[in-house]
């Protein structure tokens, strides 16, 4: 009876095993494509980013630090995103879709009180934005596929190395077990039969 | 509810640009306020991004929302410059999933 539930197991653990092993692949097969664009993105924003609070910096320096504060304490959009998850492999992750309010201005200030300079670091830094958002979403995912591979990684081995193994161990004990004991049941019956045959002899 | 909502936490010279695009910015001086400041927004906000220098101060939070969907939370350089930490996350992860830094070694031979 028990061999029989333990057989049962024993399948679906390898079916299990299999699974989850494909799973493990396919999501490695993504999370490449993911790190490679991941890297790029990061690369590129970086850069940029750089680059435009270098003219920020440089547009503080120029005008003084009161007139930059006032000049930009009071924005006229409101960056807004409309967040959703989107499920990869049964791992839920975050896409961000920008969502500007309308009727903003970019400059929320005077262009007579501010230099250039401060113009065109915040221009390139709204340009950025949606590349930073877009990093950020691809970063999560990345970060959220490493980890489930981890995990599924340990399921795959638990599966291999200590269930199945254990379960075989397991079916092949109780298989000698009932085999010894078949067997000791025949050699009593042929003995039986010897010993009726003699006492028959006998008389 | 958080509402889509992007905030910037890091060093007053590197957020204070931010704030003219329409994002919400917090500066933050030292380890206390930022590990505050960052644990806070978590609550309310989907998006925070966090100078280098913060990164590291609230590492311990920052640790604990990897896992989840949100907040996300993403290392961005600082007007100083960067530390090369948003491209060693990278590293981390390939490592963490593929049990080897392959992405790394190829572009260096090329």
């Amino acid at each position: 009876m028990e061999l029989r539930r333990l057989k049962d197991r024993l399948k679906t653990a390898t079916r299990g095993h299999k699974l989850l092993k494909d799973k493990s692949d396919e999501m490695i097969r993504r999370f490449m494509l993911y790190i490679r664009e991941n890297l790029r993105l990061r690369e590129e924003v970086e850069g940029e980013l750089q680059a435009s609070l270098n003219s920020f910096m440089l547009a503080r320096a120029v005008s003084s630090d009161a007139a930059i504060e006032e000049a930009v304490s009071m924005p006229g959009t409101r960056l807004k995103l409309s967040a959703s998850s989107q499920n990869i492999m049964s791992v839920d992750v975050p896409v961000f879709e920008i969502t500007k309010e309308e009727g903003g201005e970019l400059y929320p200030y005077s262009f007579a009180t501010v230099t250039a300079e401060l113009d065109g670091a915040i221009a390139s830094l709204a340009e950025l934005m949606p590349k930073l958002l877009k990093l950020a979403e691809v970063e999560k995912t990345c970060n959220m596929l490493a980890d489930e591979i981890e995990k599924n990684r340990r399921r795959v081995n638990a599966l291999e190395y200590v269930m199945i193994p254990q379960l075989e161990e397991t079916i092949k004990y109780i298989t000698m077990k009932l085999d010894e004991n078949e067997r000791g049941a025949t050699t009593r019956l042929m003995k039986v039969k010897s010993m009726l045959e003699q006492q028959n002899g006998v008389q | 509810m958080r509402d889509g909502l992007i905030a910037v936490v890091g060093d007053k010279d590197s957020v204070l640009a931010f704030k003219a695009i329409g994002v919400d910015v917090f500066p933050v001086s030292d380890e206390e306020e930022a590990k505050e400041r960052v644990h806070a927004l978590a609550r309310t906000h989907s998006v925070i991004f966090v100078t280098e220098q913060v990164a590291i101060w609230a590492e311990m939070y920052l640790k604990r929302y990897k896992a989840r969907a949100y907040p996300v939370v993403v290392p961005i350089p600082s007007a100083e410059g960067g530390m090369g930490l948003g491209v060693s996350g990278i590293r981390a992860n390939v490592e963490k999933a593929i049990g080897a830094d392959i992405l790394f070694n190829k572009e260096d031979k090329q």
